[in-house]
């Protein structure tokens, strides 16, 4: 009885007072009261990538259609998201008519969509092509940006350029420079979610899954409570969680890609044709913050 | 005798033919081929054309690693190729600018 009444006690106190929590990954005191109700508030956003339109090799002749059959999946949500990120490699071959039939199906969705290029995207023409249709008004050097929305800090980076002969992926000095200044000043409890086409962390060197100055972007993020960091490229899903870093790289919605190591090369990986919808998604992640976001991969079966 | 002497004169000329082509045919050009070139050191004489051929299922590029882009194809899908004619004596450096891991020298002499 006494602990019950001392249970009871306390919930009184909480429920006019301050209680510690943790919220992104920052201990902090909040007013139950009007804490509660922002974080009621929240929203959601989801994740495309890898859409490779104009790929026509066996495993998926047809990347236009489940690129559809993804927007599909995603306008039948319960919870319609804010918007949509597609993570690079948009297209194959980086080609006008690619580019082209990407944007006509992608606008269907009808969201507010952010996109970052991947390696398909800026052959040949440095990405002028991807940016004249995908670019983001706010974008600065080579393409990269940031905005905040409803308490989340996004960024975009770009790290499928300066490629050089045997060296992976890079996010440079000018971008590593602009993204120390983009995190100045910003509270160490607002969430950090992070966008790059090739993973940020070092997954398989040897197929160029790896981006190799990722460190000194990760020493800016240091302070924040919860960062995390939203990959594409190796066309299946790979977490990672180093301290308040999640790290998580998507699903494709072309045609899947091996496991690091388990086959010759990282090439298309064949799958059976009523397989293929198992090994595509997308990503429906969950936010309310300052809680760290929730991801959750979907496949298009 | 008769019939094995009929059949081993053709034999020997296909063999004649095949081996000629293939002769020809291996010295000026590179195969893209499980995310390498083969060959990965190709050497020629100047003024020699060379042809590189994808058989990959993914797309590579022929990037000169040179600050000028000495030779440069676009994105060689499937069964595509590239030809590159090399008139000067030197050392060419390329890779692949979709997947740098992949390298490739031409050495003209």
């Amino acid at each position: 009885m006494s602990t019950r009444r001392g249970f009871l006690k306390c919930m009184g106190w909480a429920g006019t007072g301050i209680a510690w929590t943790v919220m992104g990954g920052i201990p902090r005191a909040v007013n139950l009261g009007g804490d509660a109700e922002a974080a009621a508030s929240g929203f959601s956003f989801v994740q495309i990538s890898d859409s490779h339109i104009g790929f026509k090799g066996e495993v998926n002749p047809d990347p236009r259609g489940t690129l559809q059959v993804a927007l599909d999946k995603i306008a039948a949500l319960p919870n319609k998201p804010a918007m949509m990120i597609h993570t690079g490699d948009v297209t194959h071959l980086s080609k006008a008519e690619e580019f082209d039939t990407a944007q006509r199906i992608i606008q269907g969705a009808k969201l507010d969509t952010h996109f970052i290029p991947g390696e398909h995207d800026v052959i040949g023409d440095d990405g002028k092509q991807f940016f004249d249709r995908f670019g983001d008004k706010g974008r600065t050097g080579m393409g990269w940006y940031s905005w905040d929305q409803e308490g989340v800090h996004f960024v975009a980076l770009v790290n499928v350029y300066g490629f050089a002969p045997a060296t992976g992926a890079t996010l440079g000095k000018d971008q590593l420079e602009w993204l120390e200044g983009d995190l100045k000043g910003k509270s160490a409890s607002t969430p950090i979610v992070i966008l790059a086409h090739i993973p940020l962390w070092s997954i398989y060197p040897q197929w160029g899954w790896v981006t190799s100055d990722a460190d000194q972007a990760f020493a800016y993020l240091k302070p924040f409570g919860s960062v995390t960091v939203l990959n594409g490229h190796i066309h299946q899903v790979v977490q990672k969680v180093e301290g308040k870093v999640t790290f998580q790289t998507a699903m494709s919605t072309a045609f899947p890609q091996p496991k690091a190591g388990e086959a010759p090369n990282p090439g298309p990986m064949k799958v059976p044709a009523d397989q293929l919808k198992s090994v595509l998604g997308i990503r429906d992640i969950e936010v309310v913050p300052p809680a760290s976001p929730k991801l959750s991969d979907q496949t298009l079966a | 005798m008769n019939t094995i002497h009929r059949r081993a004169l053709p034999l020997a000329a296909m063999m004649l033919v095949f081996g000629f082509a293939a002769y020809a045919a291996e010295p000026d050009s590179v195969t893209i081929s499980n995310f390498a070139f083969s060959p990965a050191i190709l050497s020629v004489s100047s003024g020699t054309k060379v042809t590189w051929t994808n058989k990959d299922e993914e797309p590579h590029t022929v990037t000169s690693a040179d600050a000028g882009k000495t030779f440069k194809s676009d994105a060689l899908d499937t069964d595509d190729s590239f030809s590159f004619t090399f008139d000067k004596p030197g050392v060419y450096k390329y890779f692949c600018s979709i997947h740098p891991h992949m390298t490739g020298t031409i050495v003209v002499k």
